[in-house]
This record gives structure tokens, sequence and C-alpha cells, in this order.
């Protein structure tokens, strides 16, 4: 019965496309796509969870392919995902109270969600490779 | 007898029944999953590099498996109820869409036992 509702065409309004992008619009899209990025990256964790409870042959497997340049690169987008999906969470949560919602406290928020983001990456990797001593 | 208004009995729960409930409870683990997710952080940088030995004896301790399983249960459930979100909103198909909402429980409670259950192995098992 929905099908056959679905099947007439009725007007629709103007939609994404034809609107100038803007930077508020822009984060919620990413939030959306960091938050469907981590729900299957979560796969990574599981795996180096259960290769590391299997054993010390199979945790060196995992080890091998994370440590490979395209592993590498993998996790590196995943520490961006993961902390630029906080952060926006983070706004989405003070919006909730109703506080900053002027326009351009929204777009100083969005844009501290992604140049936050960026930033803290780096700063994290950089920090965890001074840890480890190079890459 | 239920001497309630229609009006009475629906107000505040809406169409699905559940009112703010899926709100809240991705509100809910927003919140833990910010801690817990700070947790993970720290504790995956600490394991840079680690040899297998040190990163089984770290995870193995309690003050490590308990955060970690706590984040395994918040963030599964945040995942759920954002994918279901994802999908209520693109996907139109009504057979797609219930095979879609299925799939997206299938897979968040399979990941979430999977990682709990290495965890506990790694805490309990030899």
């Amino acid at each position: 019965m929905a099908e056959a509702k679905q099947a007439i065409q009725r007007p629709l309004s103007p939609h994404l496309s034809i609107y100038r992008p803007l930077i508020n619009m822009m984060m919620s899209i990413v939030h959306r796509i960091t938050g469907t990025a981590l729900y299957f990256g979560t796969l990574l964790l599981a795996a180096w969870l259960v290769a590391a409870a299997m054993g010390e042959e199979q945790f060196a497997l995992v080890n091998t392919l994370f440590g490979h340049p395209i592993g590498k690169l993998v996790l590196l987008g995943y520490t961006w995902a993961l902390i630029h999906h906080m952060l926006g969470g983070l706004r989405h949560l003070l919006w909730d109270t109703g506080r900053g919602l002027q326009i351009w406290q929204v777009n100083v928020l969005s844009w501290m969600t992604i140049l936050g983001s960026i930033s803290l990456t780096l700063a994290l990797w950089a920090f965890a490779l001074v840890l480890r001593g190079g890459l | 007898m239920d001497h309630r208004t229609p009006l009475a009995r629906v107000r505040g729960l809406g169409s699905a029944r559940e009112g703010t409930d899926h709100f809240w409870k991705q509100r809910l683990t927003a919140v833990s999953n910010f801690v817990l997710v700070c947790f993970l952080i720290w504790l995956l940088v600490k394991l840079a590099g680690a040899d297998y030995a040190t990163v089984k004896r770290t995870l193995a301790r309690p003050q490590n498996a308990i955060p970690l399983l706590l984040l395994v249960l918040s963030g599964v459930i945040h995942m759920r109820l954002g994918m279901q979100t994802i999908i209520e909103d693109y996907v139109h198909s009504e057979g797609r869409k219930v095979a879609a909402l299925m799939l997206n429980s299938f897979f968040t409670i399979a990941i979430g036992l999977t990682c709990v259950f290495a965890v506990l192995k790694l805490s309990f098992g030899a």
C-alpha cells in the first residue's frame, strides 16, 4: 500500500542541490558521514580485540595490517572521524540546551568543529609517534 | 475502562508511542561515549607499538577491561540508534527499510557481543 502511494508524482520543494553550501550544513552532513564511518569502523576495534584474545600470531597479523601504509591511513581517517564526531556531538549537546543558536555562534561552532578535529587528530598522532619514537 | 480522551493518551508519545525515548537514549549514550572514547584514545596511545604480552596484560586489567566493556555497550546502542535514523531517512521502500533495520540490529548486537567476548576472554581466559 505504501508502495502504491509513492507512485504518485507530487511536486517537490527544492532540495540540497540548489543551496549555496554553508559551513553548518556541511558539518551536519559530515556528522552523518563520520557516524556511518565509525559504525563500520568498529570492525577494526573488534578485529584488534579478537586478535589479542586469540593469540600472539593473530595479533601480529592484525598489527601488520594496521602497520601497512594503507592501514595507517585508514587508522588516521578513523581517528579523525572519531574526534570530528565527538566534537560535533558536543556542539549538538550545547544546541540541545537552546544555547549557541545565533547565526554567528552557529558559524563559529561549526568552524571550531572542523578545525578542532583536524588539529586534535594531528596533535594526537604526533604525540603517539613521539611516544613510540617514529612511524 | 479508560476515561481519558484520545489526545490525553497519546500526548507526549508521538505516533510511534515511544515519545522522546530514541532522542534521550542517543543523548545519554553520547555523553557516556564522550567520556569512554577519551579513555579509549588514551589507552590506544599508551599501547601504540607495544608488544603482545604488554597489550594482553594491559587489556586484562579490570581498570581497563571494565571501561572497555562499558564503551562497547554504550557505543553499540548509540550506533544502532544513529544508523536507524539514517535508514529511516534515506531508505523509502518499505521492504528494504525493514530489512536494513533488521541488519542494523544484527550487526550492532553481533559486533557488541564479539568485542565483549574478546575482552572477557582476555580478562578470564588463559
